[in-house]
């Protein structure tokens, strides 16, 4: 099979290969880029327009059972945005917790080809994939959670480093996971019997270890195995005054444990961890000392969770946090505790642009985003739906962009929102090039993806067209041209198929699901089994037989085998 | 003879996954750990049962083929402009999620046994969001539990020796250490065994619910009893309630299917969140068919919607009262209907089965039922959990997988292979069209 | 002699069990024909367990077996889930989409003399034969 494409003329953002904008052209063969084709190739003219390698997202609630608990909380979420059934698509609803078929269409036609949902209760993960496999189009995967686990807190406790490393192997395969996902360590546990954790150092009640064992030793851990991509945090204290102190001190608690210059932490959603203040009142930004900390560090990355005003949901896995949350708004609340591993809590909140907290929550993200000297280390993201939903990343580059639209927004917030945050008089813009790092590149890189993020020979045929002109549109005072343009995209690209035009779904196609397959020693898995199997009883109430997910539910399954010390 | 391990049984929503069975000759020939309902189940294999498609020629009822039959099927939603596509929960998820397709595809009302079930518990959701959990962490952490309009002895017989009651758990080890309450209109059986059995006046469970609610927070209730209990014990109940250290309420259709319905679950939900201002308390539905979980999580995932959702607009719609299939069948709205995995002739009130009975309908089903003695057509399929595989959730979320310990009769299929090819020949028939 | 009782429908083993073994088995006619009535009601009503009793509502009339039930609930009786209970039970569902399947007004009265309709002939005599 010979499908050949040729993008041509466009104005081409490639940073990992430092192609800064220049026209090129690029040749697809049989969903590859290649360095020619024949002539036979379909062509896209490209003349005029953007061409960018396909959208990465490393951070968006999109599926599991607490998206959906999400979905089933919300029908008048979907009521005021349906999607008609096409000859292509299948119909849909939903706005900051879209149907499953909507999801994919939406991301596809934003241009985006690549989305990770980074937090999955293990024992529910079976059906995490089951949605994953439902969204049309874009490559995936998904994040396990281990923060809170028992086996895990019960080996570091006693020591066990490597034989905690072991159950961590196992679980990635067992589960099909991608990465080591911590949320709120041992405040989970502790939100079993209704407490919750706010220290690195307190222990969790009954388990005789702390935040900050649990995060070096998965830090540890997960160096050891050789995953693609570091820990991904969502440290302790979320959305609480005062919490940029314990933000920091998550990232220095492992900062000795990083190899080689390379990250080996990666804190998510970073506004909503950076708040001063001892309460409402005083709540203020201290996006710079965290932006500061980052730009004089290397072994951590960050990604923004900006807020957008208007109406969403908030969903994650920090129960503790999601009750307080609905104390806080009076909003209705789900609570989903899952036995031996982890919690989840969904709450609905409307941003106000006049409301002095969500305005100074609105401008930290920015602040952070433009702070960081280098967009390798921050990525474009809404945490969605917790900041907003991912609709809404156009608009959040606009602002990236240009300091008009953020100005815009500065004089109508509360001036008391204004200045507790520098962004007023941040004036930095961010260049498409810097665009295409945060959006795409850096996410790649930061997932260890070697074939996305880019358009260099061997690279995924996964590639964005936009309908902008960067020689003639000036996006710092057309912003709106720059939102209209990635709202509605020229082309997207999969596996160099044309799956959407002119922000239209025109072909579905199947995704692959990464997930990592850490190759540890035989004996040491075989070890694990055997301990687990004898204990599994105790712990759950399924059988071992009866937990996991085996890889045959798994259309594309696409594992990195990864290289141990163990 | 081969020996089937870790079987989960596909009765009812406990999807207990401890069960042993032996097979010989394609015959099971011993069942072990499974409850009395499970058993009947896996038994339910070798009772009487169609095994070719049936449907009614000249008023006799004669064997058909499974391509006439399904031909029927796919000309009869076609041609309806409002068919209902009814049951689902007694099957597996990758039946349930050709269903919604081909809801979608023939514009008609997709709406699964929910309706009749715990459809009040999600519209409770959806207005007060809920308190939930999965059953282990009830298992190593519950002090107190509540069964409130529910019989488990009856439902869900092994839920209180594998979930609550009886099992060891991590913090809790025995049964002294848990305290169990039941509150029921009736002494039913297991209200036998509770601690404290609270009998309520039938429909009294909101006025109820309430005043626990006015204790939880320390309000003094005017009334001297409320729903037939003295005020002094409700403020004992809400007393323990608050002093334990986890505490859950398991409900039933006892307040679903009462005066207030979904008010009902709101009251339940809401007291549940109230008590997490002093305690750790948790509420969970006893959901009744093995995959009445799995048809909403399917169904919502796909569609933003649980149950009762209308594609006739060529989008999801819903709007319980108006999409769900006993008011759509009561005000004769619907045109033809398709049944698959259950059995509404016998669990709908009659005159709904009288409007139902009055239009074209097929069932898809294993068991010789009510509805396959009304129905135009009857397709014979294969008992999911034991004849075919599948995926299914616990009532708790949780997902299980189904397996095929025997092969179904001959000729009979599955769900799955017939609602594929019901799809198949629909999408045919509108393309030559 | 006709007394007023409030109706509950509801799960019972046998109805569970019997509808696995097929609903013209034996064991579900026995389990979803059966009428649990307090002690005191069935002396009101002045007959024995096991003999007919006629139960009406508004929405139908239906003859089931008078069994008595082990624990006092007087004013209340249960029958459990089947075509039977469901020619009692209201399909309003007043916005729910639930009917009402429990704490139904209903009149329960002696029929020693009117038989018990198997389900063929209840489903053929309320619905309509094909």
């Amino acid at each position: 099979m010979r499908l050949e494409l040729l993008v041509k003329n466009g104005f081409v953002y490639d940073p990992l290969n430092k192609i800064d904008g220049e026209k090129k052209d690029i040749p697809v063969r049989d969903g590859k880029v290649v360095d020619r084709v024949s002539s036979s190739a379909t062509v896209i003219d490209a003349s005029d327009m953007i061409v960018m390698p396909g959208g990465v997202d490393l951070h968006s609630h999109i599926a599991g059972s607490k998206v959906n608990v999400g979905r089933l909380l919300r029908p008048e979420d979907h009521y005021w945005d349906v999607v008609p059934k096409t000859p292509v698509t299948r119909s849909g609803v939903g706005h900051s917790v879209p149907s499953i078929f909507t999801t994919g269409y939406r991301y596809a036609e934003m241009g985006y080809t690549t989305v990770f949902e980074p937090a999955t209760p293990p024992l529910k993960t079976s059906h995490t994939h089951e949605e994953l496999n439902d969204i049309p189009i874009i490559d995936k995967a998904c994040f396990p959670l281990f923060g809170n686990n028992w086996v895990v807190m019960e080996k570091l406790r006693d020591g066990k480093l490597d034989e905690c490393a072991a159950y961590v192997a196992w679980m990635l395969k067992a589960t099909k996971g991608y990465a080591i996902k911590i949320v709120n360590p041992g405040g989970i546990e502790a939100w079993g019997w209704g407490k919750n954790i706010t220290h690195l150092d307190d222990e969790v009640p009954n388990f005789g270890v702390t935040p900050r064992e649990i995060l070096r030793g998965l830090c540890k851990i997960n160096l050891a195995l050789g995953l693609p991509h570091p820990i991904h945090v969502h440290p302790n204290n979320i959305g609480t005054p005062g919490n940029y102190r314990t933000t920091l001190e998550t990232m220095r608690c492992v900062e000795d444990l990083a190899k080689d210059g390379k990250p080996c932490i990666h804190v998510t959603h970073i506004q909503f961890l950076a708040y001063g203040g001892v309460d409402w009142l005083s709540i203020s930004s201290h996006a710079d000392d965290i932006a500061s900390y980052v730009n004089s560090h290397s072994h951590v990355t960050v990604d923004m969770g900006q807020v957008v005003f208007g109406d969403t949901t908030t969903m994650t896995a920090d129960g503790p946090f999601q009750y307080r949350l609905h104390q806080i708004t009076h909003n209705k609340w789900v609570n989903a505790d899952v036995e031996v591993e982890t919690g989840a809590g969904v709450v609905p909140i409307t941003y106000l642009r006049k409301n002095y907290v969500h305005a100074v929550m609105w401008t930290i993200g920015l602040e952070l985003a433009l702070l960081v000297k280098d967009p390798w280390k921050v990525y474009m993201t809404t945490d969605h739906p917790n900041g907003g939903p991912f609709t809404e990343y156009p608009r959040v580059i606009s602002w990236l962009m240009s300091n008009k639209a953020r100005q815009r927004i500065i004089k109508r917030i509360p001036r008391l929102a204004r200045v507790r945050s520098n962004l007023s008089d941040i004036d930095r813009e961010m260049t498409f090039s810097e665009i295409a790092v945060v959006t795409r590149a850096g996410t790649a890189k930061a997932l260890g993806l070697k074939d996305k993020g880019h358009l260099g020979t061997g690279a995924d045929a996964d590639i964005s067209v936009y309908r902008i002109n960067p020689k003639t549109v000036d996006p710092s005072s057309q912003y709106r041209e720059v939102r209209r343009a990635f709202r509605r995209v020229a082309y997207t690209i999969k596996d160099g198929e044309i799956v959407a035009k002119d922000g239209q779904v025109v072909k579905t196609l199947t995704g692959r699901t990464f997930w990592v397959d850490p190759a540890i020693p035989r004996d040491r898995m075989e070890q694990t089994v055997s301990e687990l199997k004898g204990r599994f009883e105790d712990l759950y109430t399924v059988r071992f037989a009866n937990y996991g997910v085996s890889e045959m539910l798994l259309p594309r399954s696409t594992p990195l085998i990864t290289q141990s010390s163990l | 003879m081969t020996v089937h391990d870790n079987l989960v049984c596909p009765f009812c929503g406990c999807c207990c996954d401890d069960l042993k069975v032996e097979v010989v000759d394609n015959q099971i020939v011993s069942i072990e750990n499974a409850c009395v309902l499970g058993r009947s189940k896996l038994e339910a294999c070798d009772a009487d049962r169609y095994t070719t498609p049936m449907w009614y020629e000249g008023g006799v009822l004669q064997e058909t083929s499974l391509d006439e039959a399904v031909d029927w099927v796919a000309k009869t939603l076609i041609r309806s402009s409002y068919p209902l596509l009814y049951g689902w929960s007694s099957t597996s998820c990758e039946a349930i999620k050709l269903g919604i397709e081909l809801a979608e595809e023939v514009g008609g009302v997709c709406d699964n046994t929910t309706t009749v079930c715990h459809g009040p518990s999600i519209q409770g959701v959806h207005d007060v969001g809920e308190v939930a959990t999965t059953l282990g962490t009830v298992r190593h952490r519950a002090d107190l539990v509540v069964y409130w309009g529910c019989n488990p002895v009856h439902a869900h017989p092994k839920h209180m020796s594998r979930y609550s009651l009886f099992p060891r758990g991590r913090f809790v080890r025995r049964r002294s250490e848990r305290r169990l309450i039941v509150v029921d209109p009736r002494r039913t059986d297991t209200a036998r065994i509770a601690d404290e059995f609270v009998q309520i006046q039938p429909g009294s469970d909101y006025e109820v619910i309430s005043a626990l609610r006015m204790a939880v927070r320390n309000e003094e209730i005017e009334a001297s009893e409320v729903g037939g209990v003295p005020v002094e014990r409700i403020e004992g109940l809400a007393d323990m309630m608050t002093g334990c250290r986890f505490g859950i309420i398991f409900f039933g259709l006892g307040l679903t299917m009462s005066d207030g319905k979904n008010r009902n679950i709101d009251a339940a939900i809401s007291l549940v969140r109230d008590l997490n201002a002093r305690t750790k308390f948790l509420i969970m539905p006893m959901r009744g068919h093995f995959n009445v979980s799995g048809a909403n999580i399917v169904s919502t995932w796909q569609t933003g919607y649980p149950f009762a959702v209308d594609f006739s607009r060529g989008y999801p719609y819903y709007n319980p009262g108006e999409t769900s299939a006993v008011d759509l069948l009561s005000r004769g709205d619907c045109d033809a209907v398709l049944v698959v995995a259950s059995d509404p002739v016998a669990n709908f009130p009659a005159a709904a089965v009288r409007n139902l009975v009055k239009v074209p309908f097929a069932v898809i089903d294993p068991h010789k039922s009510a509805t396959s003695a009304c129905a135009c057509v009857t397709i014979p399929s294969a008992f999911v959990g034991i004849e075919a595989e599948g995926t299914t959730y616990r009532m708790d979320g949780v997902p299980l997988p189904l397996r095929k310990v025997v092969e179904p009769p001959k000729g009979v299929k599955t769900d799955e292979e017939i609602l594929r090819a019901i799809l198949r020949r629909v999408r045919e028939l509108k393309g030559g069209g | 002699m006709t007394i007023k009782v409030v109706l509950l429908t509801g799960r019972s083993i046998g109805q569970g069990r019997g509808k696995e073994a097929g609903k013209d088995s034996q064991l579900y006619m026995e389990a979803a024909t059966s009428c649990e009535l307090d002690t005191s009601d069935l002396k009101t009503l002045g007959v024995q367990f096991g003999t007919n009793v006629r139960v009406t509502t508004p929405s139908g009339s239906v003859i089931l077996v008078a069994k008595r039930s082990a624990q006092p609930h007087p004013g209340i009786v249960f029958i459990p889930y089947g075509a039977w209970s469901n020619i009692l039970t209201d399909q309003k569902t007043q916005g729910t989409g639930m009917p009402s399947f429990k704490g139904i007004a209903a009149e329960i009265s002696p029929a020693p003399d009117e038989k018990v309709l198997s389900l063929g002939e209840l489903v053929t005599a309320s619905y309509g034969g094909r």
